[in-house]
């Protein structure tokens, strides 16, 4: 396929067709033939009856909601969430500072330390929602897909401290226990059947 | 004049003017609900079980609000504006039979607050002045909206009065009365003696003239929201506002309740299942208020003017010749 076809922005050609409407009366005979006509139709009957039947129907698409709320897309980049371990529990996070690095608007904050099993262990997590712009780099870079984007877009609230820390963000271990973590299969998650185009590291070099 | 019809007067004006405004908070509650089904939405949803308690909720809200008297606006008449259109829609009521007489406690009474002979004059005339409210408003508020609104008003006024009472006068050539339980009285033998089979024509032209009268949707234009904000209504807040809007509610309670007394048969034989039956009547009208603000556009009001000037008055002198020719032979 050549690029001629994409490169046709002219999309009104085809499937497209000119609305039947008739000349504007111009005497005053005309108009009062159009209003006979108009009235007389049944038109106006026929708008009644639509909204009459919609009535009937009672096919109502409001969604109330604070109460219910749309499924979002997985895709959906709102306010991180951190993931743990689903064996051990542990989180995820390595303190490996990635995410610190490629974070466009700076706004990620981490601090780390070694702990008694030379373990790196996270001290300090935070991000700071107010410049945050919601790139996705940060789940995109996390090696352990420990950092991801979650659906929580209701992000308002009384104090800037809120959403921000670690703690906030890291799945509750009551909520790890009870099965409720999913891994993520949206922004920085692994694409489906990624496994089958893992190839060894060629080591002839 | 004797003192027990003096009491039964001041009672049912208190009745009246406490049912009637209720009823035009109900009114806007059924307005939004209606109008929202139609729509695929659900409307007001929050306030006690489907909102029903929504009239409390707004009345609070109204009668709680500031009452704001912007700079400019020339004062008295601007404070006065909504007093008249509530209380010339409330005055207009007094010629209306809204039931049936009926005797309790061995006393009769006539749901009527005065069977003046004149009545239906009367009630067009007083609604007329009604007119006035939006027009005044209009002009002492120092608004461009509300000054095209005043403007509106006015050409609207002249331009349905004409029809409307031409078009009422068939009927009143053959009832021979101007009072409206004469009219329901000629209609008392059953469905096929109701006006409306007999004067279809006028019916319609009263119906058209009525809802320009009450500035329901197809001419919507005085306090047309989507064109000039809220036309007259825009620099008012709280309850001077909340009285424009009773007035208008009751208006259209009113004239539902007129157009059912003179073309639909009105309480019949003033038996109970014709008192039911006037309600019935009077609430499919007040819906068909509010059915036609979901199905039809406004109409612009040179189109208005146009449309009863050109068009329906003709239309009403023709009818007026005709029935008076019928009536001859």
């Amino acid at each position: 396929m050549s690029f001629e076809k994409f490169k046709d922005r002219n999309v009104g050609e085809d499937g497209y067709y000119m609305v039947d409407i008739e000349d504007y009366p111009e005497t005053g005979w005309g108009k009062f033939k159009q209003v006979a006509s108009r009235s007389l139709k049944g038109e106006l009957f026929v708008g009644l009856w639509v909204v009459l039947r919609e009535m009937f129907k009672f096919d109502i698409h409001t969604v109330q909601y604070p109460k219910e709320k749309l499924p979002i897309g997985p895709r959906y980049r709102a306010v991180h969430k951190m993931l743990r371990l689903f064996e051990s529990g542990t989180e995820r996070c390595i303190g490996c500072g990635l995410c610190e690095k490629i974070c466009i608007s700076d706004c990620i904050r981490m601090d780390t330390k070694y702990d008694e099993n030379s373990r790196k262990e996270v001290t300090e997590y935070s991000i700071n929602l107010g410049r945050c712009i919601f790139c996705g780099y940060c789940a995109e870079v996390c090696p352990e897909l420990a950092i991801v984007h979650g659906g929580r877009y209701e992000n308002a609230s009384e104090q800037r401290a809120h959403f921000v820390e670690f703690e906030d963000m890291l799945t509750p271990i009551d909520a790890l226990k009870a099965g409720q973590q999913e891994e993520f299969p949206g922004f920085g998650a692994i694409i489906p059947g990624s496994d089958k185009s893992v190839k060894k590291t060629p080591l002839a070099y | 004049m004797d003192t027990a019809y003096l009491i039964e007067t001041v009672i049912k004006i208190v009745i009246l003017l406490l049912v009637f405004s209720a009823l035009a908070g109900f009114g806007t509650y059924f307005e939004r609900k209606v109008l929202a089904f139609m729509q695929r939405r659900l409307g007001p949803m929050h306030v006690g079980p489907y909102s029903l308690l929504q009239i409390a909720a707004d009345g609070v809200k109204l009668f709680t609000k500031e009452d704001i008297v912007p700079q400019n606006v020339v004062g008295p008449i601007f404070k006065i504006a909504p007093v008249i259109t509530a209380a010339t829609a409330f005055m207009a009521a007094a010629a209306i039979p809204f039931m049936p007489s009926f005797t309790i406690f061995g006393y009769e009474v006539h749901p009527i607050i005065s069977d003046i002979n004149v009545g239906i004059l009367y009630i067009l005339g007083v609604m007329a002045i009604g007119l006035y409210g939006p027009l005044l408003g209009g002009m002492a508020s120092a608004n461009k909206w509300s000054l095209i609104s005043a403007a509106r008003a006015a050409s609207v006024f002249i331009s349905y009065e004409v029809v409307s009472g031409l078009s009422l006068l068939a009927p009143i050539m053959m009832v021979g009365s101007l009072s409206l339980i004469d009219f329901n009285n000629y209609q008392a033998a059953g469905v096929g003696s109701w006006m409306i089979w007999s004067q279809p024509v006028a019916f319609v032209l009263f119906v058209i003239a009525a809802f320009a009268e009450t500035g329901r949707t197809p001419f919507h234009l005085i306090a047309n929201d989507h064109e000039i904000i809220d036309g007259f209504g825009t620099e008012y807040s709280g309850m001077r506002w909340g009285l424009f809007f009773i007035g208008e509610y009751a208006n259209m309670f009113f004239i539902s309740f007129v157009i059912a007394l003179i073309f639909l048969g009105g309480f019949g034989d003033g038996s109970v299942g014709g008192a039911l039956a006037l309600l019935g009547k009077v609430s499919f009208i007040f819906f068909f208020f509010l059915w036609t603000r979901a199905a039809w556009p406004d109409v612009r009001p040179d189109q208005l003017m146009w449309l009863c000037w050109k068009v329906l008055m003709p239309i009403a002198v023709v009818n007026i010749v005709i029935t008076g020719i019928v009536m001859m032979f």
